[in-house]
Protein backbone atom coordinates (compact mmCIF):
# COMPACT_ATOMS: atom_id res chain seq x y z
CA UNK A 1 0.00 0.00 0.00
CA UNK A 2 2.56 2.52 -1.13
CA UNK A 3 -0.10 4.74 -2.65
CA UNK A 4 1.15 4.65 -6.20
CA UNK A 5 0.25 2.64 -9.27
CA UNK A 6 -2.76 3.02 -11.58
CA UNK A 7 -6.04 4.28 -10.03
CA UNK A 8 -4.36 4.37 -6.63
CA UNK A 9 -6.88 6.84 -5.18
CA UNK A 10 -9.38 3.96 -5.13
CA UNK A 11 -7.39 0.78 -5.81
CA UNK A 12 -4.99 0.09 -2.96
CA UNK A 13 -3.39 -3.12 -4.20
CA UNK A 14 -3.64 -6.02 -6.62
CA UNK A 15 -2.90 -9.46 -5.26
CA UNK A 16 -2.59 -12.91 -6.77
CA UNK A 17 -2.09 -16.13 -4.89
CA UNK A 18 -1.56 -19.73 -5.92
CA UNK A 19 -2.22 -22.83 -3.82
CA UNK A 20 0.20 -25.71 -4.41
CA UNK A 21 0.81 -29.05 -2.70
CA UNK A 22 3.83 -31.33 -2.83
CA UNK A 23 3.01 -34.72 -4.34
CA UNK A 24 4.99 -36.75 -1.82
CA UNK A 25 3.08 -35.65 1.27
CA UNK A 26 -0.52 -35.85 2.46
CA UNK A 27 -2.47 -32.59 2.72
CA UNK A 28 -1.97 -30.58 5.90
CA UNK A 29 -4.78 -32.12 7.99
CA UNK A 30 -3.19 -35.57 7.60
CA UNK A 31 0.42 -34.39 8.00
CA UNK A 32 2.42 -35.64 10.95
CA UNK A 33 4.83 -33.28 12.71
CA UNK A 34 7.59 -35.04 10.75
CA UNK A 35 5.79 -34.43 7.43
CA UNK A 36 5.43 -30.72 8.20
CA UNK A 37 9.12 -30.40 8.99
CA UNK A 38 10.05 -32.34 5.84
CA UNK A 39 7.80 -30.10 3.68
CA UNK A 40 9.35 -26.94 5.14
CA UNK A 41 12.82 -28.36 4.53
CA UNK A 42 12.05 -29.33 0.93
CA UNK A 43 10.66 -25.88 0.14
CA UNK A 44 13.60 -24.19 1.87
CA UNK A 45 16.06 -26.24 -0.22
CA UNK A 46 14.18 -25.51 -3.45
CA UNK A 47 14.28 -21.78 -2.72
CA UNK A 48 17.97 -21.84 -1.94
CA UNK A 49 18.65 -23.27 -5.39
CA UNK A 50 16.64 -20.55 -7.18
CA UNK A 51 18.15 -17.33 -8.53
CA UNK A 52 16.11 -15.15 -6.16
CA UNK A 53 17.36 -11.97 -4.54
CA UNK A 54 20.04 -12.63 -1.94
CA UNK A 55 17.92 -10.76 0.59
CA UNK A 56 14.99 -13.15 0.26
CA UNK A 57 14.33 -14.27 3.78
CA UNK A 58 13.12 -17.63 5.05
CA UNK A 59 11.26 -17.02 8.30
CA UNK A 60 10.49 -19.90 10.65
CA UNK A 61 7.05 -18.79 11.85
CA UNK A 62 6.92 -21.46 14.58
CA UNK A 63 9.88 -19.77 16.25
CA UNK A 64 8.41 -16.26 16.14
CA UNK A 65 6.77 -14.64 19.14
CA UNK A 66 3.13 -13.52 19.14
CA UNK A 67 4.03 -9.92 18.35
CA UNK A 68 6.18 -10.76 15.33
CA UNK A 69 3.53 -13.06 13.93
CA UNK A 70 0.85 -10.43 14.36
CA UNK A 71 3.15 -7.89 12.75
CA UNK A 72 3.48 -10.07 9.63
CA UNK A 73 -0.27 -10.58 9.61
CA UNK A 74 -0.93 -6.84 9.75
CA UNK A 75 1.31 -6.44 6.72
CA UNK A 76 -0.73 -9.20 5.02
CA UNK A 77 2.41 -11.28 4.54
CA UNK A 78 0.99 -14.17 6.51
CA UNK A 79 -2.61 -15.25 7.02
CA UNK A 80 -4.65 -15.59 10.18
CA UNK A 81 -4.49 -19.38 9.69
CA UNK A 82 -0.68 -19.44 9.53
CA UNK A 83 -0.49 -17.13 12.54
CA UNK A 84 -2.78 -19.31 14.67
CA UNK A 85 -1.82 -22.84 13.60
CA UNK A 86 0.67 -25.12 15.35
CA UNK A 87 3.70 -27.05 14.13
CA UNK A 88 6.40 -26.40 11.54
CA UNK A 89 5.42 -23.51 9.27
CA UNK A 90 7.25 -20.74 7.51
CA UNK A 91 7.01 -17.70 5.32
CA UNK A 92 9.46 -16.67 2.64
CA UNK A 93 9.69 -12.92 2.27
CA UNK A 94 10.88 -10.87 -0.64
CA UNK A 95 12.89 -7.83 0.59
CA UNK A 96 10.52 -5.46 -1.24
CA UNK A 97 7.45 -7.34 -0.02
CA UNK A 98 6.48 -8.00 -3.65
CA UNK A 99 5.89 -11.65 -2.90
CA UNK A 100 5.59 -13.98 0.02
CA UNK A 101 5.32 -17.75 0.20
CA UNK A 102 3.57 -19.36 3.12
CA UNK A 103 4.57 -22.93 3.91
CA UNK A 104 2.18 -25.33 5.70
CA UNK A 105 -0.84 -23.07 5.68
CA UNK A 106 -4.09 -24.65 4.41
CA UNK A 107 -2.02 -26.00 1.51
CA UNK A 108 1.69 -26.84 1.55
CA UNK A 109 2.46 -23.67 -0.39
CA UNK A 110 0.54 -20.44 -0.70
CA UNK A 111 2.44 -18.14 -3.04
CA UNK A 112 1.31 -14.53 -3.19
CA UNK A 113 2.35 -11.57 -5.28
CA UNK A 114 1.26 -8.04 -4.37
CA UNK A 115 1.41 -4.93 -6.55
CA UNK A 116 0.52 -1.40 -5.56
CA UNK A 117 -2.52 0.02 -7.38
CA UNK A 118 -4.39 -1.75 -10.15
CA UNK A 119 -1.92 -3.94 -11.98
CA UNK A 120 -3.19 -7.50 -12.10
CA UNK A 121 -1.50 -8.36 -15.38
CA UNK A 122 1.93 -7.47 -13.99
CA UNK A 123 1.12 -9.36 -10.79
CA UNK A 124 0.14 -12.46 -12.78
CA UNK A 125 3.27 -12.31 -14.95
CA UNK A 126 5.47 -12.13 -11.90
CA UNK A 127 3.53 -14.95 -10.27
CA UNK A 128 3.67 -17.17 -13.36
CA UNK A 129 7.43 -16.74 -13.47
CA UNK A 130 7.87 -17.47 -9.76
CA UNK A 131 5.59 -20.51 -10.02
CA UNK A 132 7.59 -21.87 -12.99
CA UNK A 133 10.82 -21.41 -11.06
CA UNK A 134 9.46 -23.27 -8.03
CA UNK A 135 7.92 -25.94 -10.21
CA UNK A 136 11.33 -26.74 -11.69
CA UNK A 137 12.48 -27.74 -8.20
CA UNK A 138 9.35 -29.21 -6.62
CA UNK A 139 6.87 -31.90 -7.66
CA UNK A 140 3.31 -30.69 -7.25
CA UNK A 141 0.15 -32.74 -6.89
CA UNK A 142 -1.52 -32.44 -10.27
CA UNK A 143 -3.85 -34.30 -12.61
CA UNK A 144 -4.65 -33.28 -16.17
CA UNK A 145 -8.34 -33.52 -15.41
CA UNK A 146 -8.56 -31.53 -12.17
CA UNK A 147 -5.35 -29.50 -12.36
CA UNK A 148 -3.50 -28.58 -9.18
CA UNK A 149 -4.98 -30.53 -6.28
CA UNK A 150 -5.73 -28.55 -3.13
CA UNK A 151 -6.85 -29.35 0.41
CA UNK A 152 -10.15 -27.60 -0.19
CA UNK A 153 -12.08 -28.30 -3.41
CA UNK A 154 -12.88 -24.57 -3.65
CA UNK A 155 -9.28 -23.96 -4.80
CA UNK A 156 -8.76 -26.96 -7.08
CA UNK A 157 -7.74 -26.47 -10.73
CA UNK A 158 -5.68 -23.35 -11.07
CA UNK A 159 -5.34 -22.79 -7.31
CA UNK A 160 -5.59 -19.14 -8.25
CA UNK A 161 -7.13 -16.33 -6.24
CA UNK A 162 -7.05 -12.91 -7.88
CA UNK A 163 -7.96 -10.03 -5.64
CA UNK A 164 -8.10 -6.28 -5.74
CA UNK A 165 -8.31 -4.14 -2.62
CA UNK A 166 -10.51 -1.08 -3.06
CA UNK A 167 -11.21 1.94 -0.91
CA UNK A 168 -14.92 2.67 -1.33
CA UNK A 169 -15.90 5.29 1.28
CA UNK A 170 -18.40 7.15 -0.92
CA UNK A 171 -20.30 3.98 -1.86
CA UNK A 172 -20.52 3.25 1.86
CA UNK A 173 -21.57 6.82 2.71
CA UNK A 174 -24.28 6.84 0.03
CA UNK A 175 -25.47 3.39 1.19
CA UNK A 176 -25.01 1.86 -2.26
CA UNK A 177 -22.39 -0.67 -1.23
CA UNK A 178 -24.84 -3.54 -0.58
CA UNK A 179 -26.34 -3.13 -4.02
CA UNK A 180 -22.87 -3.34 -5.55
CA UNK A 181 -22.07 -6.50 -3.55
CA UNK A 182 -25.24 -8.22 -4.64
CA UNK A 183 -24.42 -7.47 -8.28
CA UNK A 184 -20.88 -8.82 -7.85
CA UNK A 185 -22.03 -12.01 -6.17
CA UNK A 186 -24.31 -12.70 -9.12
CA UNK A 187 -21.30 -12.83 -11.42
CA UNK A 188 -19.25 -15.06 -9.07
CA UNK A 189 -17.05 -12.30 -7.73
CA UNK A 190 -16.62 -12.43 -3.95
CA UNK A 191 -16.34 -9.41 -1.66
CA UNK A 192 -14.57 -9.35 1.70
CA UNK A 193 -13.50 -6.77 4.23
CA UNK A 194 -9.91 -5.60 4.67
CA UNK A 195 -8.76 -8.46 6.82
CA UNK A 196 -10.31 -11.22 4.78
CA UNK A 197 -12.75 -13.84 5.89
CA UNK A 198 -15.00 -13.37 8.84
CA UNK A 199 -13.77 -10.01 10.06
CA UNK A 200 -15.74 -6.80 10.06
CA UNK A 201 -15.19 -4.38 7.22
CA UNK A 202 -12.80 -1.76 8.51
CA UNK A 203 -11.96 1.60 7.05
CA UNK A 204 -14.21 1.10 3.99
CA UNK A 205 -11.67 -1.26 2.39
CA UNK A 206 -13.07 -4.10 0.36
CA UNK A 207 -11.38 -6.93 -1.42
CA UNK A 208 -12.97 -8.38 -4.51
CA UNK A 209 -11.84 -11.75 -5.83
CA UNK A 210 -12.79 -14.65 -8.08
CA UNK A 211 -14.96 -17.36 -6.55
CA UNK A 212 -14.17 -20.16 -8.98
CA UNK A 213 -10.77 -21.68 -9.76
CA UNK A 214 -11.64 -24.59 -12.05
CA UNK A 215 -12.73 -24.64 -15.70
CA UNK A 216 -11.08 -21.40 -16.82
CA UNK A 217 -7.43 -20.64 -17.36
CA UNK A 218 -5.44 -18.19 -15.24
CA UNK A 219 -5.57 -15.34 -17.73
CA UNK A 220 -9.36 -15.64 -17.99
CA UNK A 221 -9.71 -15.63 -14.20
CA UNK A 222 -7.49 -12.56 -13.93
CA UNK A 223 -9.54 -10.85 -16.67
CA UNK A 224 -12.80 -11.68 -14.91
CA UNK A 225 -11.79 -9.80 -11.77
CA UNK A 226 -9.99 -7.12 -13.80
CA UNK A 227 -13.06 -6.30 -15.85
CA UNK A 228 -15.32 -5.48 -12.90
CA UNK A 229 -12.81 -3.09 -11.33
CA UNK A 230 -13.29 -0.16 -13.76
CA UNK A 231 -17.02 -0.26 -13.09
CA UNK A 232 -16.49 -0.19 -9.33
CA UNK A 233 -14.07 2.70 -9.75
CA UNK A 234 -16.65 4.51 -11.85
CA UNK A 235 -19.43 3.90 -9.26
CA UNK A 236 -17.19 5.12 -6.44
CA UNK A 237 -16.20 8.25 -8.41
CA UNK A 238 -19.84 8.98 -9.20
CA UNK A 239 -20.75 8.58 -5.53
CA UNK A 240 -17.90 10.95 -4.60
CA UNK A 241 -19.07 13.48 -7.20
CA UNK A 242 -22.58 13.20 -5.82
CA UNK A 243 -21.37 13.83 -2.28
CA UNK A 244 -19.35 16.84 -3.44
CA UNK A 245 -22.14 18.39 -5.50
CA UNK A 246 -25.10 17.67 -3.20
CA UNK A 247 -23.58 18.15 0.24
CA UNK A 248 -20.29 19.91 -0.33
CA UNK A 249 -20.33 21.63 3.03
CA UNK A 250 -21.46 18.56 4.95
CA UNK A 251 -18.75 16.50 3.30
CA UNK A 252 -16.08 19.11 3.93
CA UNK A 253 -17.22 19.35 7.54
CA UNK A 254 -17.27 15.58 7.91
CA UNK A 255 -13.74 14.94 6.62
CA UNK A 256 -12.33 17.95 8.50
CA UNK A 257 -13.84 16.73 11.77
CA UNK A 258 -12.33 13.30 11.12
CA UNK A 259 -8.91 14.91 10.71
CA UNK A 260 -9.58 17.02 13.81
CA UNK A 261 -10.25 13.95 15.94
CA UNK A 262 -7.14 12.16 14.65
CA UNK A 263 -5.03 15.26 15.35
CA UNK A 264 -6.33 15.97 18.84
CA UNK A 265 -7.45 12.71 20.46
CA UNK A 266 -5.45 11.60 23.48
CA UNK A 267 -6.60 7.97 23.35
CA UNK A 268 -7.83 6.22 20.23
CA UNK A 269 -8.58 2.59 19.28
CA UNK A 270 -7.45 1.07 15.99
CA UNK A 271 -11.06 0.70 14.79
CA UNK A 272 -11.75 4.37 15.39
CA UNK A 273 -8.47 5.29 13.72
CA UNK A 274 -9.37 3.26 10.62
CA UNK A 275 -12.80 4.84 10.52
CA UNK A 276 -11.49 8.42 10.55
CA UNK A 277 -8.43 7.73 8.39
CA UNK A 278 -10.79 6.44 5.74
CA UNK A 279 -12.69 9.76 5.75
CA UNK A 280 -9.43 11.71 5.67
CA UNK A 281 -8.21 9.62 2.75
CA UNK A 282 -11.33 10.46 0.77
CA UNK A 283 -10.99 14.15 1.80
CA UNK A 284 -7.42 14.28 0.51
CA UNK A 285 -8.38 12.57 -2.77
CA UNK A 286 -11.20 15.09 -3.28
CA UNK A 287 -8.98 18.07 -2.55
CA UNK A 288 -10.88 18.97 0.63
CA UNK A 289 -7.83 18.39 2.84
CA UNK A 290 -4.62 19.79 1.46
CA UNK A 291 -1.98 19.48 4.15
CA UNK A 292 -1.89 15.69 4.28
CA UNK A 293 -0.49 13.39 1.60
CA UNK A 294 -1.99 10.05 0.51
CA UNK A 295 1.21 8.04 1.17
CA UNK A 296 1.13 9.37 4.76
CA UNK A 297 -2.47 8.24 5.20
CA UNK A 298 -1.71 4.82 3.70
CA UNK A 299 1.25 4.44 6.01
CA UNK A 300 -0.86 5.38 9.04
CA UNK A 301 -3.42 2.68 8.21
CA UNK A 302 -0.66 0.10 8.63
CA UNK A 303 1.46 1.65 11.37
CA UNK A 304 -1.40 2.31 13.78
CA UNK A 305 -2.33 -1.37 13.96
CA UNK A 306 -1.51 -3.01 17.32
CA UNK A 307 1.62 -5.02 16.46
CA UNK A 308 3.12 -2.24 14.31
CA UNK A 309 2.60 0.30 17.05
CA UNK A 310 4.30 -1.95 19.61
CA UNK A 311 7.18 -2.55 17.20
CA UNK A 312 7.54 1.20 16.70
CA UNK A 313 7.56 1.76 20.46
CA UNK A 314 9.98 -1.12 20.91
CA UNK A 315 7.98 -2.79 23.67
CA UNK A 316 4.79 -4.67 24.50
CA UNK A 317 1.89 -2.38 25.34
CA UNK A 318 -1.47 -2.92 27.03
CA UNK A 319 -4.61 -1.92 25.10
CA UNK A 320 -4.86 1.36 27.03
CA UNK A 321 -1.20 2.20 26.47
CA UNK A 322 -1.60 1.37 22.79
CA UNK A 323 -4.53 3.76 22.50
CA UNK A 324 -2.42 6.52 24.06
CA UNK A 325 0.65 5.77 21.89
CA UNK A 326 -1.56 5.60 18.79
CA UNK A 327 -2.92 9.07 19.47
CA UNK A 328 0.61 10.43 19.91
CA UNK A 329 1.78 8.74 16.71
CA UNK A 330 -1.15 10.13 14.72
CA UNK A 331 -0.48 13.67 15.95
CA UNK A 332 3.18 13.40 15.03
CA UNK A 333 2.24 12.56 11.46
CA UNK A 334 -0.89 14.60 10.87
CA UNK A 335 -0.52 17.86 12.77
CA UNK A 336 1.01 20.64 10.69
CA UNK A 337 4.67 21.20 11.44
CA UNK A 338 5.41 24.69 12.82
CA UNK A 339 7.60 25.49 9.79
CA UNK A 340 4.79 24.74 7.33
CA UNK A 341 2.25 26.91 9.12
CA UNK A 342 1.49 30.31 7.72
CA UNK A 343 0.87 33.33 9.98
CA UNK B 1 -37.89 -48.47 20.87
CA UNK B 2 -38.85 -51.70 19.10
CA UNK B 3 -41.42 -52.07 16.32
CA UNK B 4 -44.85 -53.17 17.56
CA UNK B 5 -44.80 -56.11 15.16
CA UNK B 6 -41.20 -57.33 15.23
CA UNK B 7 -37.80 -56.99 16.93
CA UNK B 8 -36.45 -54.27 14.62
CA UNK B 9 -36.05 -50.70 15.90
CA UNK B 10 -39.10 -48.52 15.34
CA UNK B 11 -38.08 -45.71 13.01
CA UNK B 12 -41.65 -44.59 12.15
CA UNK B 13 -43.95 -43.12 14.72
CA UNK B 14 -47.35 -42.72 13.10
CA UNK B 15 -50.20 -40.86 14.76
CA UNK B 16 -53.44 -42.29 13.41
CA UNK B 17 -56.15 -39.61 13.59
CA UNK B 18 -58.96 -41.58 11.94
CA UNK B 19 -59.50 -44.11 14.74
CA UNK B 20 -62.99 -43.85 16.25
CA UNK B 21 -61.58 -43.94 19.79
CA UNK B 22 -59.42 -40.91 19.16
CA UNK B 23 -55.82 -40.60 17.98
CA UNK B 24 -53.62 -43.65 18.42
CA UNK B 25 -49.89 -43.83 18.00
CA UNK B 26 -48.09 -46.62 16.13
CA UNK B 27 -44.41 -47.40 16.47
CA UNK B 28 -43.18 -49.34 13.45
CA UNK B 29 -40.03 -50.42 11.69
CA UNK B 30 -39.54 -49.32 8.10
CA UNK B 31 -40.83 -52.61 6.69
CA UNK B 32 -44.02 -52.69 8.77
CA UNK B 33 -44.60 -49.00 8.17
CA UNK B 34 -44.61 -49.70 4.44
CA UNK B 35 -47.16 -52.52 4.90
CA UNK B 36 -49.33 -50.36 7.15
CA UNK B 37 -49.27 -47.39 4.80
CA UNK B 38 -49.91 -49.54 1.71
CA UNK B 39 -53.09 -50.91 3.36
CA UNK B 40 -54.30 -47.51 4.50
CA UNK B 41 -53.69 -45.66 1.30
CA UNK B 42 -57.13 -45.94 -0.32
CA UNK B 43 -59.20 -42.74 -0.39
CA UNK B 44 -59.28 -42.28 3.39
CA UNK B 45 -58.42 -38.99 5.07
CA UNK B 46 -55.15 -40.63 5.95
CA UNK B 47 -54.08 -40.75 2.32
CA UNK B 48 -52.45 -37.32 2.54
CA UNK B 49 -50.39 -38.53 5.44
CA UNK B 50 -49.56 -41.65 3.48
CA UNK B 51 -48.03 -39.77 0.62
CA UNK B 52 -46.00 -37.66 3.01
CA UNK B 53 -44.60 -40.72 4.69
CA UNK B 54 -43.99 -42.43 1.39
CA UNK B 55 -41.84 -39.46 0.54
CA UNK B 56 -40.12 -39.76 3.85
CA UNK B 57 -39.32 -43.40 3.07
CA UNK B 58 -37.75 -42.30 -0.17
CA UNK B 59 -35.85 -39.60 1.65
CA UNK B 60 -34.56 -42.23 3.98
CA UNK B 61 -33.10 -43.91 0.94
CA UNK B 62 -31.22 -40.70 0.17
CA UNK B 63 -30.04 -40.64 3.76
CA UNK B 64 -28.88 -44.24 3.33
CA UNK B 65 -26.91 -43.26 0.27
CA UNK B 66 -25.40 -40.35 2.17
CA UNK B 67 -24.47 -42.66 5.01
CA UNK B 68 -22.83 -45.00 2.48
CA UNK B 69 -20.81 -42.09 1.05
CA UNK B 70 -19.80 -41.05 4.53
CA UNK B 71 -18.31 -44.48 5.18
CA UNK B 72 -16.05 -44.38 2.11
CA UNK B 73 -12.43 -44.29 3.18
CA UNK B 74 -9.39 -43.17 1.21
CA UNK B 75 -6.97 -46.12 0.94
CA UNK B 76 -4.00 -43.75 1.00
CA UNK B 77 -4.63 -41.36 3.90
CA UNK B 78 -7.47 -43.09 5.74
CA UNK B 79 -9.79 -40.06 5.66
CA UNK B 80 -13.49 -40.92 5.52
CA UNK B 81 -15.90 -38.87 3.46
CA UNK B 82 -17.67 -37.99 6.73
CA UNK B 83 -14.38 -36.50 8.02
CA UNK B 84 -14.21 -34.37 4.89
CA UNK B 85 -17.82 -33.25 5.22
CA UNK B 86 -17.16 -32.21 8.80
CA UNK B 87 -13.87 -30.38 8.29
CA UNK B 88 -14.16 -29.22 4.68
CA UNK B 89 -10.55 -30.19 3.98
CA UNK B 90 -9.28 -33.26 2.18
CA UNK B 91 -6.55 -35.48 3.62
CA UNK B 92 -4.46 -36.19 0.52
CA UNK B 93 -4.43 -35.79 -3.25
CA UNK B 94 -5.75 -39.33 -3.73
CA UNK B 95 -9.03 -38.31 -2.03
CA UNK B 96 -10.01 -36.69 -5.32
CA UNK B 97 -9.93 -40.18 -6.86
CA UNK B 98 -11.21 -42.13 -3.85
CA UNK B 99 -14.27 -39.85 -3.44
CA UNK B 100 -14.64 -38.97 -7.11
CA UNK B 101 -18.40 -39.66 -7.34
CA UNK B 102 -19.13 -37.48 -4.33
CA UNK B 103 -16.70 -34.69 -5.11
CA UNK B 104 -17.78 -34.23 -8.71
CA UNK B 105 -21.25 -32.81 -7.91
CA UNK B 106 -19.55 -30.57 -5.36
CA UNK B 107 -17.16 -29.21 -8.01
CA UNK B 108 -20.07 -28.51 -10.37
CA UNK B 109 -21.75 -26.64 -7.53
CA UNK B 110 -18.70 -24.57 -6.65
CA UNK B 111 -17.06 -23.99 -10.03
CA UNK B 112 -19.69 -24.88 -12.62
CA UNK B 113 -17.00 -27.04 -14.18
CA UNK B 114 -15.17 -30.33 -13.68
CA UNK B 115 -12.24 -29.96 -16.06
CA UNK B 116 -9.02 -28.03 -15.52
CA UNK B 117 -8.27 -25.48 -18.23
CA UNK B 118 -5.21 -23.74 -16.83
CA UNK B 119 -1.48 -24.25 -16.47
CA UNK B 120 0.10 -27.67 -16.84
CA UNK B 121 3.39 -28.22 -15.03
CA UNK B 122 6.33 -29.54 -17.04
CA UNK B 123 6.89 -32.11 -14.31
CA UNK B 124 3.81 -34.35 -14.38
CA UNK B 125 5.07 -36.97 -11.96
CA UNK B 126 2.97 -35.52 -9.13
CA UNK B 127 -0.12 -37.46 -10.15
CA UNK B 128 -1.94 -39.02 -7.18
CA UNK B 129 -2.45 -42.26 -9.17
CA UNK B 130 1.31 -42.48 -9.55
CA UNK B 131 1.80 -41.82 -5.84
CA UNK B 132 -0.81 -44.41 -4.95
CA UNK B 133 0.74 -47.00 -7.32
CA UNK B 134 4.18 -46.35 -5.82
CA UNK B 135 2.83 -46.78 -2.32
CA UNK B 136 1.05 -49.99 -3.31
CA UNK B 137 4.18 -51.45 -4.96
CA UNK B 138 6.33 -50.52 -1.98
CA UNK B 139 3.90 -52.25 0.38
CA UNK B 140 3.83 -55.34 -1.86
CA UNK B 141 7.62 -55.38 -1.93
CA UNK B 142 7.75 -55.18 1.86
CA UNK B 143 5.32 -58.11 2.09
CA UNK B 144 7.39 -60.15 -0.39
CA UNK B 145 10.53 -59.54 1.62
CA UNK B 146 8.70 -60.57 4.78
CA UNK B 147 7.64 -63.81 3.02
CA UNK B 148 11.26 -64.24 1.87
CA UNK B 149 9.95 -64.23 -1.73
CA UNK B 150 12.96 -62.36 -3.05
CA UNK B 151 12.21 -63.02 -6.70
CA UNK B 152 8.91 -61.14 -6.55
CA UNK B 153 10.49 -58.47 -4.37
CA UNK B 154 13.18 -57.96 -7.02
CA UNK B 155 10.59 -57.56 -9.78
CA UNK B 156 8.63 -55.10 -7.68
CA UNK B 157 11.79 -53.12 -6.97
CA UNK B 158 12.46 -52.87 -10.71
CA UNK B 159 8.90 -51.61 -11.28
CA UNK B 160 9.28 -49.02 -8.52
CA UNK B 161 12.57 -47.86 -9.97
CA UNK B 162 11.03 -47.61 -13.45
CA UNK B 163 8.28 -45.36 -12.10
CA UNK B 164 10.70 -43.28 -10.10
CA UNK B 165 12.91 -42.87 -13.18
CA UNK B 166 9.94 -41.35 -14.99
CA UNK B 167 8.47 -44.29 -16.91
CA UNK B 168 4.83 -43.14 -16.99
CA UNK B 169 3.62 -46.33 -18.71
CA UNK B 170 4.64 -48.26 -15.59
CA UNK B 171 1.89 -46.67 -13.51
CA UNK B 172 -0.72 -45.05 -15.75
CA UNK B 173 -3.84 -46.99 -16.56
CA UNK B 174 -4.84 -46.45 -20.22
CA UNK B 175 -8.53 -46.75 -19.31
CA UNK B 176 -8.44 -43.68 -17.12
CA UNK B 177 -6.74 -41.51 -19.72
CA UNK B 178 -7.64 -37.87 -19.50
CA UNK B 179 -7.60 -37.15 -23.16
CA UNK B 180 -11.14 -38.02 -24.16
CA UNK B 181 -12.86 -36.45 -21.16
CA UNK B 182 -15.85 -34.36 -22.00
CA UNK B 183 -15.15 -30.70 -21.45
CA UNK B 184 -17.78 -29.22 -19.19
CA UNK B 185 -15.67 -26.27 -18.22
CA UNK B 186 -17.17 -23.89 -20.74
CA UNK B 187 -19.10 -20.76 -20.00
CA UNK B 188 -22.31 -22.34 -21.20
CA UNK B 189 -22.20 -24.52 -18.12
CA UNK B 190 -22.71 -21.58 -15.85
CA UNK B 191 -26.19 -20.49 -15.08
CA UNK B 192 -25.06 -17.05 -13.97
CA UNK B 193 -25.83 -14.02 -16.12
CA UNK B 194 -22.96 -12.28 -17.82
CA UNK B 195 -21.51 -9.17 -16.15
CA UNK B 196 -23.09 -7.02 -18.86
CA UNK B 197 -26.58 -8.21 -17.95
Amino acid sequence: MRGNGPESDIVMSSRIRLARNLADFPFIRKCTAKDRTAIALEVHRALDSLPLSADTEYVDVAKLGDLDRQFLMERQLISHELNESQGARAVILDPNECFSIMVNEEDHLRIQVIQSGLDLEAAWQRMDQLDNQLESKLTYSFTKRLGYLTACPTNVGTGLRVSVMLHLPALVATKQIDKVFRALNKINVAVRGLFGEGSQFMGDFYQISNQTTLGKNETALVAKVREVVPRLIEYERKAREFLVSENHQDLHDNVSRALGILCTAKKISSEETMHYLSKVRMGVNLGLIDNVKIPTVNKLFIHTQPAHLQKLCGRKLSVTDRNIERAIYLQQHLVKRPDSESN
Amino acid sequence: MKCQHCEKPATFHITELTEPKGPSILHLCEEHARVFLAGEGSATPASALTSILEKQLKMDKVADELAASDKKTCPVCGLTFADFRKGGRLGCAYDYIAFEEDIEPLLINIHGAIKHAGKIPTNLSGSPERQQRLMQLKNEMKDSVAREDYETAGKLRDKIQAIEMGDDAAWSDPETSDEDEEDLGDDNFQSQPSPEA
